[in-house]
């Protein structure tokens, strides 16, 4: 008796720091979109009311409208850029991960770990080699600067090959029995029955793309491809001291990203975690 | 099970695992192995990027240039470079470390509503550092940031965050919190969730203090998951870049330039670019980040046993 009254004690502590934390957590994003929505006199000289006292979408009218950095076209390209590296990434690891997970063959383990313990060298190393290879290709501003390069990435393999060594022996062995090849069981049965993970991947390499800073400011010097972060770093430069424009395009930035979490939050936690305890 | 295969089906079988494999492997090769490689070789070289003609080879001068000759400006920037990314390191890691491990304790007994805490400690990962930099700055603005406004009615006067040190550092440390320690917090509770609850109940027999279930229990229990939850950590708060890049402009005094802003600047920045030697400064970069991150691997799994 007395040690459930200190387990409810304990939890009603822990509900009140935790709400007073995220509720501070929350503020800036808060304060943020309440910017978005005020007129630019308001937003510097209105002090600390998080609702404008005259709402008005003046600011998103502008940032859709302006033709020399408009945040609109970065979103697309960065989902555009995005997109076709999870999809093709996807492709690539999932094949990978079926031979280093399922397929016996000589050196497979060797050659598995040896990848594995590239992870270790820091990417910064070869941030120059890897552009000069891009002058050799001629792909400065392209859109496959920004889409080939990572999927080299062993990340998405490691945790694919984890779960193909989960899958039942007998299941690929009866599969082969019924005539299947190989090809046919990667299809029809490693990647139903991986669905999950293949989603953590996707979401991983999705996100990681989406949020790359360095290397698009690296290889892009026009606004063709320029994706949402390099982008909203030169807005800050362009717009200044125009504060309820910048949190307007802000807000914009963050709502695909937020979305995308809301309906796959469980795999976010789910594929954090697993990267985490296998370590 | 089959009779004797024939030639072809052996190898054929042969060498299907490669047309698994090598698609990754040939992406692998050209944009990991060969890069690497070749770093090493411009590193050795007085190399001018846009003009390859233009190259001499200089052996392991640009090493010495950055690190050992003090007249060079490289030797000042790298070193310059590598001291602030160390206050960075040093500054931003125990945070980032401690504050998710408390939030992931107080989650642990699972109170009401702990899931969407989760998520709103998850948000902001999800963030690009422009988006975390530009909510920030408007948050830190001297004269109308909603901080220094809040900090005004209980009587402290405006504070330079992004200009003035002590503060730049506190606000880089500070932003790089609110962004990051959402996926550390999920390691912690998903491990914290693993230590079996008869070793809490046994030191509760023992008269063990929370200190020492703590010191003695979890920390133990949770040993793996520290040790990659504080490398993973060193070495991304290593390679710092957009923060000061974009929030303090490497400012004031080039007191938060950190080695990726020298890195890229002297390789792609304004001027005459130096791949030569920016490419030396990242391997000199990346030994160091390798030797920091086995050195804690030792340390911490020996303070476990």
């Amino acid at each position: 008796m007395a040690l459930k009254k200190i387990e409810q004690r304990k939890k009603r502590w822990s509900f009140i720091i935790l709400f007073v934390i995220s509720f501070l957590w929350l503020l800036p994003i808060v304060w943020v979109i309440s910017t978005s929505f005020k007129s630019e006199a308001e937003a510097v000289s209105g002090g600390l009311n998080l609702i404008p006292r005259d709402f008005t979408l003046a600011s998103y009218r502008y940032i859709f409208t302006d033709d020399q950095h408009n945040v609109l076209h970065y979103v697309f390209n960065s989902m555009r850029a995005a997109g076709l590296h999870t999809g093709l990434y996807l492709v690539v690891a999932s094949l990978a991960a079926y031979a280093y997970g399922i397929l016996k063959f000589r050196g497979r383990d060797k050659l598995f770990w040896a990848l594995v313990a590239t992870m270790m060298i820091p990417v910064v190393m070869n941030l120059v080699p890897l552009y000069s290879l891009m002058i050799t290709f001629q792909w400065l501003n392209s859109l496959q600067a920004l889409v080939v390069p990572g999927l080299g990435g062993v990340f998405g393999i490691f945790l694919l090959r984890q779960f193909n060594l989960g899958i039942p022996r007998d299941i690929i062995e009866s599969a082969q029995i019924d005539g299947a090849n190989h090809f046919q069981i990667y299809l029809r049965l490693i990647l139903p029955l991986t669905k999950p993970a293949l989603v953590v991947v996707a979401l991983f390499a999705f996100m990681a793309n989406w949020n790359e800073y360095l290397w698009p400011l690296v290889v892009l010097s026009d606004d063709t491809h320029r994706t949402l972060p390099v982008g909203l770093a030169l807005m800050q430069g362009n717009y200044n001291i125009y504060y309820s424009r910048l949190m307007a395009a802000t807000t914009v930035s963050m709502i695909p990203v937020m979305a995308l979490f809301m309906f796959a939050q469980r795999y976010f936690i789910k594929g954090i975690t697993m990267t985490g305890s296998k370590g | 099970m089959s009779t004797k295969p024939s030639a072809v089906r052996t190898l054929r079988s042969k060498l299907l695992p490669s047309a698994f494999f090598l698609p990754h492997l040939i992406i692998f090769g050209i944009f990991f192995v060969f890069p690497f490689l070749y770093g090493i070789y411009i590193s050795l070289f007085d190399w001018n990027l846009f003009n390859p003609d233009l190259r001499n080879f200089v052996g392991l001068d640009n090493f010495r240039r950055i690190l050992i000759d003090s007249d060079s400006i490289y030797y000042r920037y790298f070193w310059n470079g590598l001291r602030n990314t160390l206050t960075f390191v040093v500054l931003s890691v125990p945070a980032l470390v401690i504050v998710p491990f408390a939030i992931a304790s107080l989650m642990n007994v699972e109170p009401r509503g702990y899931k969407i805490f989760r998520a709103i400690f998850y948000l902001p990962n999800l963030f690009s550092i422009a988006t975390l930099v530009l909510i920030w700055r408007w948050v830190l603005n001297t004269n109308v940031g909603a901080l220094n406004l809040t900090l005004e009615q209980v009587g402290i006067t405006r504070v330079p965050w992004l200009s003035e040190q002590p503060f730049a550092w506190a606000a880089l440390v500070l932003m790089t919190v609110w962004w990051t320690i959402g996926g550390n917090m999920i390691i912690f509770t998903a491990s914290l969730k693993e230590v079996p609850d008869n070793l809490y109940e046994a030191g509760d027999i023992d008269g063990a203090s929370m200190w020492q279930k703590m010191r003695y229990i979890t920390l133990p229990s949770i040993r793996y998951q520290l040790i990659y939850i504080t490398i993973m950590t060193t070495i991304a708060s290593f390679n710092v870049f957009g923060q000061p890049q974009l929030a303090t402009e490497g400012g004031p005094d080039e007191s938060t330039t950190v080695l990726m802003m020298y890195i890229r600047n002297i390789a792609f920045g304004g001027g005459r670019p130096n791949p030569g030697i920016a490419t030396a400064m990242a391997i000199a970069m990346g030994i160091v980040i390798i030797i920091i991150g086995l050195a804690q691997a030792k340390i911490i799994r020996r303070m476990g046993d």
